[in-house]
């Protein structure tokens, strides 16, 4: 049942904010709970759409008299933008529509810049947009586009911007904020006493999102209304930042989200291309798309900032953690972006137990484009140091890395003394993974010849998976007994309109077949968060349990009048009502809907807040094994087997198909995946799909996926947690620690190219002992 | 640093008939025009998707003349006289069976590949009814998927090849003649 009270605390306590108390209590779905549609595999929705190319992306709106976008881009790291002369370009036949630093409103943009800023600070960076008729006519005009630029002194990569003559980016110097630093109990005098101590400095390249859709929108008006198909993971926040960017009222911005060819991370925000094809439809009066095209995309789009990271452990004799020291540096490149909250320090605080802990994390600006979360922001990236620091502790200390893991076990978060909602989350994944794998600490057999095997073993902890409250959800049963549920969220690709059509079904006792889902509407639909930190689900799964709970109660109500039974004898299954559970005397809902129609039964739902006195997280372990060709420098996977606590699993194909498609990425994280910049040039040289080396098909072995599936029921009602990005944050490091035990070598630097293999076993001397 | 460039010489446009999915399409066009741009701005045929659009990816893949070929590398205009396949030519009433197939294996996530991924695993069919492991696997090596659902689509391609030899047998005769495409 909806209820909201708002209220303002005047008695002097507080801070005079006002509270708003939502969400009726619900018994949540506990682990004996017999559910008949969730927790069952069930193929996609949108599967017969999206295998007939009938699913309609943003990049497949076709509206009448639709124009193309295209945007000129600067060619320089750094710059002044002295002058622009779009003249030739507007009177190209074709061109209906042009705008630049010359003509276009001053709209604020990252920090203190501006939409189009008269300083361009990456390759990339936006000077002036065209709208044409064609996708030719278009690059044409931005050909005829003619720009003075002031080249200006520029450090493209983390290494220049940190030496000491770099160049001021801004008038403040180039930290982009102050240190964020972290500190529990003395980690110095802890790793002095220490009877171990690792240390190592670790590296990791920045990788390119590249979602297959690229990022871009259809923009159309209607007299006053704007309405924006975009590709986006959040059709409200989209819809916040372009109202309030052309100074529209929100009811006035529709934005509209059916499909999309992907995001992970890199689409959470209104990016420039969405206020830039409102502008030029405007002012041409015609619909205008402007897809980015894959050079921008991997320039201008987002992109995982680049780390260095400095890592100390210290440890008792018996492996028990005394102290975790980590400096990180990162890039953020040349503007601070909404929705990047790389945190790469904070799986050194939480994953371990450990009273000793220091943390500094250091962002820097850089002439390259902005970073934007990507998938596990933050927790990929240091996974890869802190997960070989305790490999190699391991051996130092002659202990299975899975021991020495299980020795320093974490149930709640220290860093506010939170129990973790399911305490246990971790340990089943450790249980899980090896025993699915076989986990045999003493690795592979030793081989002779050029290829060697070896396995490895990661564990993760992630703050995502645990939702982004509040979240809203209708239902509404249709006269026919059918069921459509309304939601503003999205589905990314991710399945999320599956799985929260199979929540509905469960509750309202209907077929998922009775039910469909609508989503990624904001004119349609009340408000949803953001689709990130793997919230989807976590988010708006109890939003439509709730809604359809209500309906279900209205439901009953209206059919203890049509069956004269008093409504607490009723129950709903398999889109029947039940007497005293008894099928015999079961009528249809459609009976009962048809009776009342067409007066219509309408559920409310919301998304209640989180516990405040648990920490909800989500948790992994994988397994790896390798084989190393010490010829080639080639690392070939063998098979990977991996446990995840993501609470109750609703479908189990989804939460698999999310899981292969994570440590798909994760291999290309590990081995492939670098976006090369030319420091001399602030260029980047590989900003395409040719030479940006995204896994394929070859490259993925067998991915084996060992179940936990314990609800978490102190997490919501549903008790279903997050799986989109947790499956990615452990293969590097588990990839790197099997190349250890394969070949003898540490490689701190990720991705683990053959170059960098070969490197250091040419370092080690491969024609003899491999094994150090 | 000024350069002067001139305004591109306009090019007459040129009339082509594309036939796609056994219909011909009168059609004039830009010399330049991709196949893939006539497909889906001249067409309306979206099914098959930009992604590159410099041959990297596959996400553009067709048939032409029963050979997966990206449509982004083709001109428009060379492409007369050939016969063209997309996705919005397979299946009829019911599925194709390797859109069966992706559905039933989850070959797919955000989808965006997917139409691309068909066409290639079409045309391996086509050729090759009864494909080894490596036949499959071969077939989509140039079809990137971000969303990392490759194990799942080599799923699919044996499962289709199964769906296919079930109907073939079904239906009492085994011409081995590829469908007209």
């Amino acid at each position: 049942m909806a209820t909201l009270r708002v209220a303002k605390p005047h008695d002097g306590e507080g801070d005079g904010e006002v509270q708003v108390v939502e969400g009726a209590a619900m018994s949540p779905w506990g682990p004996d709970a017999a559910l008949a549609v969730v927790g069952k595999s069930h193929p996609r929705l949108e599967g017969p759409e999206k295998v007939t190319g009938r699913a309609l992306y943003a990049y497949d709106v076709r509206l009448p008299r639709q124009l193309v976008a295209r945007v000129l881009r600067s060619p320089y790291p750094h710059a002044r933008v002295v002058r622009v002369d779009t003249s030739a370009a507007a009177a190209l036949p074709g061109v209906h529509a042009v705008l630049s630093a010359e003509d276009a409103p001053e709209i604020p943009w990252y920090e203190d810049s501006r939409l189009f800023d008269r300083t361009v600070r990456f390759v990339g960076d936006e000077v002036a947009a065209v709208a044409a008729e064609s996708v030719e006519v278009a690059e044409d005009a931005l050909r005829l586009v003619r720009v003075e630029y002031e080249p200006l002194p520029f450090a493209a990569t983390l290494e220049d911007v940190l030496r000491p003559d770099a160049p001021k980016l801004r008038p403040d110097g180039n930290l982009a904020g102050e240190p964020k630093t972290y500190r529990r109990g003395d980690p110095e005098t802890a790793l002095r006493a220490a009877d171990v101590v690792v240390e190592g400095r670790y590296s990791t390249a920045s990788a390119l999102h590249n979602a297959m859709e690229p990022h871009g929108c259809t923009a159309a008006w209607e007299g006053e209304h704007l309405t924006l198909w975009d590709s986006t993971q959040s059709v409200f926040t989209v819809r916040q930042e372009v109202a309030e960017k052309l100074g529209l009222p929100e009811h006035r911005v529709r934005v509209i989200k059916q499909h999309m060819g992907g995001g992970f991370g890199a689409k959470q925000i209104a990016w420039k291309h969405d206020v830039i094809a409102a502008l030029l439809s405007r002012r041409a009066g015609r619909p205008v798309q402007l897809m980015l095209d894959r050079e921008a995309e991997n320039l201008a789009a987002g992109n995982r900032n680049p780390t260095r990271q400095h890592v100390r452990l210290g440890a008792r004799r018996d492996g028990t953690l005394t102290a975790i020291q980590a400096r990180i540096e990162q890039a953020t490149g040349a503007y601070q972006v909404g929705g990047e909250a790389s945190n790469v320090s904070g799986m050194y605080q939480t994953l371990y137990r450990c009273p000793n802990v220091a943390t500094e994390q250091v962002v820097l600006y850089t002439n390259t484009g902005p970073a934007v979360a990507f998938r596990a922001p933050g927790h990929v990236e240091a996974a890869f140091a802190l997960e070989q620091a305790m490999d190699e502790l391991a051996r130092v200390l002659g202990l299975d890395p899975l021991e020495l893991r299980r020795r320093n076990y974490a149930a709640e978060d220290q860093t506010e003394g939170k129990p973790y909602s399911l305490p246990e989350g971790l340990s089943l994944c450790y249980d899980r993974a090896a025993e699915a794998f076989g986990w045999d600490p003493a690795g592979s057999p030793a081989a002779d010849g050029p290829k060697r095997r070896g396995v490895g073993f990661a564990a993760h902890d992630w703050a995502g998976g645990s939702g982004h409250p509040p979240g809203y959800a209708w239902v509404k049963l249709n006269a026919d007994g059918t069921a459509e549920v309304v939601t503003g969220t999205q589905d990314i690709g991710t399945g999320a309109r599956t799985g929260l059509a199979q929540v509905a079904a469960e509750e309202l006792g209907l077929p998922l077949d009775r039910v469909a889902l609508h989503l990624g509407d904001t004119a349609t639909g009340p408000y949803s968060p953001v689709s990130s930190g793997s919230a989807t689900q976590a988010s708006i799964g109890p939003a439509v349990r709730a809604a359809a709970a209500d309906a279900v109660a209205q439901l009953l109500a209206a059919a203890s009048a049509t069956m004269e039974v008093a409504a607490d004898r009723l129950s709903v299954r398999g889109g029947r009502i039940l007497v005293d559970g008894d099928l015999s005397r079961a009528v249809d809902v459609a009976d009962v809907t048809q009776e009342i129609a067409p007066h219509m039964i309408r559920g409310q739902g919301e998304r209640g807040p989180n516990p405040e006195d648990r920490a909800i997280r989500t948790f992994g372990a994988q397994c790896v094994e390798v084989e190393v060709d010490t010829e080639t420098g080639e690392v070939t996977l063998l098979r990977v087997t991996t446990a995840h606590d993501c609470g109750r699993i609703v479908n189990p194909t989804l939460v698999d198909s999310q899981i292969i498609g994570g440590i798909t990425q994760g291999i290309g994280f590990a081995l492939t995946e670098e976006r090369v910049v030319d420091g001399r040039l602030g260029l980047v040289l590989n900003p395409n799909l040719e030479e940006y080396k995204v896994p394929t098909v070859a490259d993925v072995p067998p991915i084996e996926h060992a179940h936990v599936g314990v609800p978490d029921t102190v997490a919501n009602p549903t008790g279903a947690k997050g799986i989109g990005e947790p499956p990615l944050i452990p293969t590097a490091p588990a990839i790197a620690n099997a190349v250890f035990d394969a070949v003898g070598v540490r490689l701190r630097d990720a991705p683990l190219s053959r170059s960098r293999l070969l490197a250091a076993l040419a370092a080690q001397g491969t024609d003899g002992e491999v094994r150090a | 640093m000024e350069t002067t460039i001139s305004p591109p010489r306009p090019v007459p446009l040129q009339p082509v008939v594309l036939h796609v999915n056994g219909s011909d399409h009168p059609l004039l066009l830009e010399p330049r025009r991709t196949l893939l741009d006539a497909l889906r701005d001249d067409l309306g045929l979206t099914g098959t998707k930009k992604v590159c659009d410099m041959g990297n990816c596959g996400a553009c893949t067709v048939l032409v003349d029963g050979r997966a070929m990206y449509s982004c590398l083709l001109l428009a205009v060379d492409c007369a006289e050939r016969r063209v396949t997309t996705i919005e030519g397979l299946g009829g009433p019911a599925l194709d069976p390797i859109q069966e197939a992706f559905v039933a294996a989850d070959a797919y996530q955000c989808g965006f590949c997917t139409p691309g991924q068909i066409m290639s695993l079409r045309a391996l069919l086509d050729a090759h009814p009864d494909p080894s492991d490596a036949q499959i696997a071969r077939a989509v090596t140039g079809n990137l998927c971000r969303c990392g659902a490759y194990r799942n689509i080599l799923r699919a391609g044996r499962l289709a090849a199964e769906i296919e030899a079930d109907r073939r047998a079904q239906q009492g005769g085994q011409d081995g003649n590829a469908p007209g495409r």
